[in-house]
C-alpha cells in the first residue's frame, strides 16, 4: 500500500519537473558506468598501444587515444567507478557523523553544543582545498586518505546544518507532545527531531557530492591522489592539459566532460531529491 | 468528595528572566478526584498552562518549582527524578494542547504515531499496535480510519488532527489527562464536537480530565468542578453549579458577567476592567486588587484569606460577595 504510494510519487516528481529527470537520468547512466564500467569498456584502459598514440577521436577510438595510446573511452568508462565510489564514501562518512554531531548539538546545547561548533569552526578556518592537500600530504597517497580528506573538509556543512535544523525543531510542537508521551530526550531526537531535519540534509548531500567529485579529481589533478596509470578523470585531465596547446584537446576535454556531467548531475539533484522524500510535498 | 486522584499543594512558581523574576503561581492548590471533571479557568496570563506543565514536569528551563507538591496516587510529581516522571507520562498523564497541527510529527503518517505510543505504553506487537491504532481512531470518530490511518498530519483539518491527537492521549489509558485550550483554533462546530467527545471517554475509561480554557461557557457544561485562576492566583474553586448561581469571588462574578449566554444581548456583556497585573517585583497580596471595585484598603494587608466554605471549595478574598 504505502511502497505503491511511494511509487507513484515518485513518478509524478518526475514527470513533473523535466530537471529532476535529466538528472535521474544522468544518475542512472552514472551508476551503470560505476557498476558495469570494466565490461562495457571497449578495450582495456591500462593497455598501450604506441603505434595508435594521440590519435584523435575516430570510430575505433570514439574519445581518441592518450599520448602512450591508451583508449580515453575506456579509460573514463572505467574512472567513473572509482571516482563515484570516493565521492559517495566520503559524502557518507561526513553525513554520518556531522549530522549526528550537529543533530545532538542543536537539540541538547550546551557543552555538546560548544565542542561541535569549535571544531567545525576550526574546520571551517582553513582554506579547505589546502586542509584537504595538507591532509593527503601528511597522511599519504591513497585512495583511502583522499576519503578521509574530503569527509573531513565536508564535515561541518552537515555539522551546521543539522544543528540549526535541529535547534528550530526543538521546540516544536511534536518535540512537546513526544516528551509529553513519555519518549526519553534521545529517542525524542532519534525519532522526531532527526527524520524531520532529513529533507534538507539530503539536497545538501547531492550537492556535497557534485563538490567532492571535484575535490577528489582536483587532488589528482595536482598529483596528491590516485596515482597514474589508474583511470581517474582529474589525472586524465591533468595529463591531457599540455597537450591542449599542441591541439590534442580530446585527452583533457573527454574526462573534463565526464567530470562536469556528473557534478551537474548532483546538483540537479537535489531539489529533486527534496520533493520525494519530503512527505509535505506529497499531496 | 473521594479522595484525590491528584492532589496540588501549595504549588509555587517563578521564572527567571532578564527583566527580572515572574512570580507566575503562587500557592496554587486544587484536587480532582478520579474519573471528575475539572475545569481550570482564567485570562491569559493566569498561569493556567504553567500549571499544567509543572504537573507533567515539562517546563521552560528559566522556570523553577518553588514550594509545594502535586501528588498523583500519593507520589509527588515535582519532586520525583525526571526518569520517574518519564514512566508516568503518556501512561498515567497525559496532554493534548492547543495547537493541534503542530502537535503531530509531520513526516509520520499518523496511524503510525499512534502505533508507536501503544508500542511503548502498551507493549503491543508491531501488528496489534497497527490493529489497536485504527480502532482508536476510529473511537475518536475519524471516519473511514482504516484509510486515515497512513494519512500524514498535513492532509488532515485541524478537528481531524486534534481527533488524532486525542487517540494519541488516550492510547495508554491514562488515569489523567490534561487538555490545554484543546479547542482553540478549531471552528465552533468541531470545538462542541471535540469537546464533548473527550468527555465520553473519560466518562468510558473512568479517566479524569483537567480542562484547561480561557472560555467559561467551554466549561458550563461539561465540568464537574471548576478552578477560577487570576494573576497565578487560584482566586475561587467551586462546583460548577454553585460557581454559575452564587460566584463568591469579585472576578468570578465579573468573569460570569462578561461570557454571552442564551438570551443576554451585546449590550449586557460587561468586560472586565483592566488587565492581568505584571507579575514582576513587589506584589499586592490579593493580585486582583487594582481591578477590583469592591476592594478596600484591608485588602492591602497580608496575607490574602483563603476561605474553604467546603471540602474541595476556596474562596481567596477578603471581601467574598
Amino acid at each position: 500500500m504505502s511502497r505503491d504510494r511511494y511509487l507513484r510519487h515518485a513518478r509524478h516528481v518526475l514527470a513533473e519537473n523535466p530537471v529532476t529527470l535529466v538528472a535521474s537520468a544522468l544518475l542512472l547512466v552514472l551508476v551503470l558506468l560505476a557498476l558495469a564500467g570494466p565490461w562495457l569498456a571497449p578495450h582495456d584502459p591500462l593497455v598501450t598501444d604506441t603505434a595508435l598514440k594521440l590519435d584523435p577521436p575516430s570510430w575505433r577510438h570514439w574519445f581518441g587515444t592518450d599520448q602512450i595510446g591508451r583508449d580515453i573511452l575506456s579509460r573514463v568508462i572505467v574512472a567513473a567507478r572509482l571516482d563515484l565510489a570516493i565521492a559517495v564514501s566520503a559524502v557518507a562518512i561526513s553525513f554520518a557523523l556531522g549530522s549526528l554531531g550537529g543533530a545532538c548539538a542543536g537539540f541538547f546545547g550546551g557543552w555538546a553544543d560548544r565542542i561541535v561548533t569549535r571544531i567545525s569552526d576550526t574546520i571551517m578556518a582553513f582554506p579547505l582545498f589546502v586542509l584537504a592537500m595538507g591532509i593527503v600530504a601528511a597522511l599519504g597517497n591513497t585512495i583511502a586518505n583522499i576519503v578521509i580528506a574530503t569527509a573531513i573538509i565536508n564535515l561541518p556543512f552537515y555539522a551546521r546544518m543539522a544543528r540549526g535544523e535541529a535547534n528550530v525543531r526543538r521546540q516544536a510542537g511534536y518535540v512537546d507532545a513526544a516528551r509529553l508521551a513519555g519518549n526519553s530526550p534521545a529517542r525524542v531526537l532519534a525519532a522526531h527531531v532527526f527524520p524531520n531535519c532529513l529533507p534538507p540534509m539530503m539536497v545538501q548531500a547531492s550537492l556535497n557530492l557534485g563538490w567532492a567529485i571535484l575535490n577528489a579529481a582536483a587532488l589528482s589533478f595536482i598529483g596528491l591522489g590516485v596515482r597514474p596509470p589508474t583511470p581517474e578523470w582529474g589525472i586524465m585531465v591533468a595529463e591531457g592539459a599540455a597537450f591542449i596547446v599542441s591541439g590534442e584537446w580530446w585527452i583533457a576535454l573527454f574526462p573534463g566532460l565526464a567530470l562536469m556531467l556528473a557534478v551537474f548531475c548532483f546538483n540537479l539533484l537535489g531539489d529533486g531529491l527534496r520533493d520525494l522524500i519530503d512527505p509535505r510535498r506529497r499531496t | 468528595m473521594s479522595p484525590p486522584l491528584l492532589d496540588v499543594e501549595d504549588l509555587s512558581l517563578e521564572f527567571r528572566t532578564r527583566q527580572g523574576v515572574v512570580r507566575a503561581l503562587e500557592q496554587v492548590s486544587f484536587g480532582i478526584g478520579p474519573g471528575e471533571t475539572v475545569g481550570l479557568v482564567g485570562e491569559s496570563g493566569s498561569g493556567k498552562s504553567a500549571t499544567a506543565y509543572a504537573i507533567m514536569g515539562i517546563l521552560d528551563r528559566a522556570a523553577r518549582v518553588t514550594a509545594g507538591r502535586a501528588v498523583f496516587r500519593g507520589v509527588d510529581l515535582i519532586g520525583e527524578s525526571e526518569s520517574r516522571r518519564r514512566e508516568y507520562r503518556g501512561r498515567e498523564l497525559s496532554m493534548i494542547f492547543q495547537s493541534p497541527r503542530t502537535a503531530l510529527n509531520p513526516i509520520r503518517p499518523v496511524g503510525a504515531q499512534i502505533a508507536d505510543a501503544l508500542r511503548r505504553h502498551a507493549g503491543l506487537g508491531r501488528a496489534a499496535a497497527r490493529r489497536r491504532a485504527i480502532e482508536l481512531l476510529d473511537r475518536v470518530q475519524i471516519p473511514d480510519a482504516e484509510r486515515r490511518s497512513h494519512a500524514y498530519p498535513f492532509e488532515l483539518s485541524g478537528g481531524m488532527c486534534q481527533r488524532v491527537l486525542i487517540a494519541l492521549a488516550v492510547a495508554g489509558k491514562p488515569a489523567l489527562l490534561i487538555a490545554d485550550e484543546p479547542t482553540t483554533g478549531l471552528d465552533v462546530s468541531t470545538q462542541a464536537a471535540i469537546l464533548d467527545l473527550i468527555r465520553e471517554l473519560a466518562a468510558g475509561g473512568g479517566m479524569a480530565t483537567l480542562l484547561i480554557t480561557h472560555d467559561l461557557a467551554v466549561v458550563a457544561e461539561r465540568c464537574d468542578r471548576i478552578v477560577v485562576m487570576h494573576a497565578g492566583h487560584v482566586v475561587e474553586a467551586a462546583p460548577r453549579s454553585r460557581l454559575f448561581t452564587t460566584p463568591r469571588h469579585p472576578y468570578t462574578a465579573r468573569l460570569i458577567a462578561s461570557t454571552p449566554r442564551p438570551g443576554t444581548k451585546l449590550r449586557d456583556l460587561v468586560p472586565v476592567p483592566g488587565t492581568v497585573p505584571d507579575l514582576r517585583g513587589v506584589l499586592p497580596p490579593c493580585r486582583y486588587r487594582t481591578r477590583c471595585e469592591r476592594a478596600v484598603d484591608a485588602c492591602d494587608e497580608p496575607p490574602l484569606p483563603r476561605i474553604i466554605p467546603a471540602p474541595g471549595e476556596l474562596v481567596a478574598c477578603r471581601r467574598p460577595l
